[in-house]
């Protein structure tokens, strides 16, 4: 238990979150990649704030809380996108989506 | 090696994050994939517990697996018709994106393991509840504004989401 193992979690998580975005067909499965990335940058903030600030400076943590915000807010609007992509396309695979492509 | 019962649990915990991170990014159905990342949150809670972050994580478990997690969940209802949509992976893409991925990998692990700063460095932490500080370092100093900016962001994300996914209405 050091700050080092915290940040292999933490870039382990982060890379699956990638390779989940880069890899998956269906928007769902690229939004749940998405949150694997923003939970190890989030682990990242409570990892530098337990371990290297004073310990009464806890501002990796409410860092982390905004970062938590922004997950939900995001979580959000990207699923009303998603709906509103499956109304009109009626499918959600980002190939599939090209109507924009030149 | 001998391992007390503390990191025995915290070897635990980072074991089932990437144990069910892998399952999320790995399994066929959509739906194993969620209740597999409903795991992976929870066991990043663990994690939190582990730093002393107790409102951190107790936030973590009602935002993520209380929130996000059911909206996912309610995305993949509404969108798949029939609850087991497979997921198509194509090999290219597969390989391309394990390179991209790994190289990113290794790339962190390098730095980690070659900034001398972060190693054994243990400042310490407090051993009291957490939840008094971030109240009153939110409500009262310098956090007072981005708390603010994101109560307004999400009131904008709220009329967003609700304008974007209604039904669109033509009178002409």
């Amino acid at each position: 238990m050091s700050l080092q193992s915290y940040l292999v979690i933490s870039i382990i998580l982060f890379s699956l979150g990638i390779f989940c975005v880069l890899t998956r067909r269906n928007a769902i499965s690229i939004l749940m990649g998405i949150e694997l990335i923003l939970n190890s940058c989030n682990l990242n903030f409570a990892a530098f704030s337990r371990y290297v600030t004073p310990p009464d400076d806890i501002s990796g943590q409410i860092i982390a809380l905004f970062g938590i915000v922004l997950a939900a807010a995001e979580a959000a609007v990207f699923l009303a996108i998603i709906l509103a992509i499956y109304r009109e396309f009626s499918t959600i695979s980002p190939d599939e989506t090209d109507t924009l492509k030149g | 090696m001998e391992l007390n019962p503390q990191e025995l649990v915290f070897y635990l915990f980072a074991l089932l994050t990437i144990a069910s991170a892998v399952v999320v990014v790995t399994i066929k159905n959509i739906v194993y994939a969620a209740f597999s990342l409903m795991v992976t949150l929870f066991s990043v809670a663990g994690l939190y517990v582990f730093l002393q972050a107790d409102f951190l994580a107790a936030t973590q478990v009602i935002v993520y697996v209380g929130g996000i997690l059911v909206l996912i969940l309610f995305g993949v209802m509404m969108t798949s018709g029939s609850l087991d949509l497979k997921l198509k992976l194509e090999r290219g893409q597969l390989f391309w994106g394990g390179v991209v991925s790994l190289t990113i990998f290794g790339l962190l692990l390098s730095v980690i393991t070659n900034t001398p700063q972060w190693e054994n460095v243990d400042i310490g932490a407090s051993q009291e509840p957490t939840t008094r500080k971030i109240g009153e370092m939110i409500m009262k100093e310098e956090y007072l504004l981005p708390f603010e900016i994101a109560s307004i962001l999400l009131l904008v994300a709220l009329i967003g989401a609700a304008l974007i996914s209604r039904k669109e209405v033509r009178d002409e």
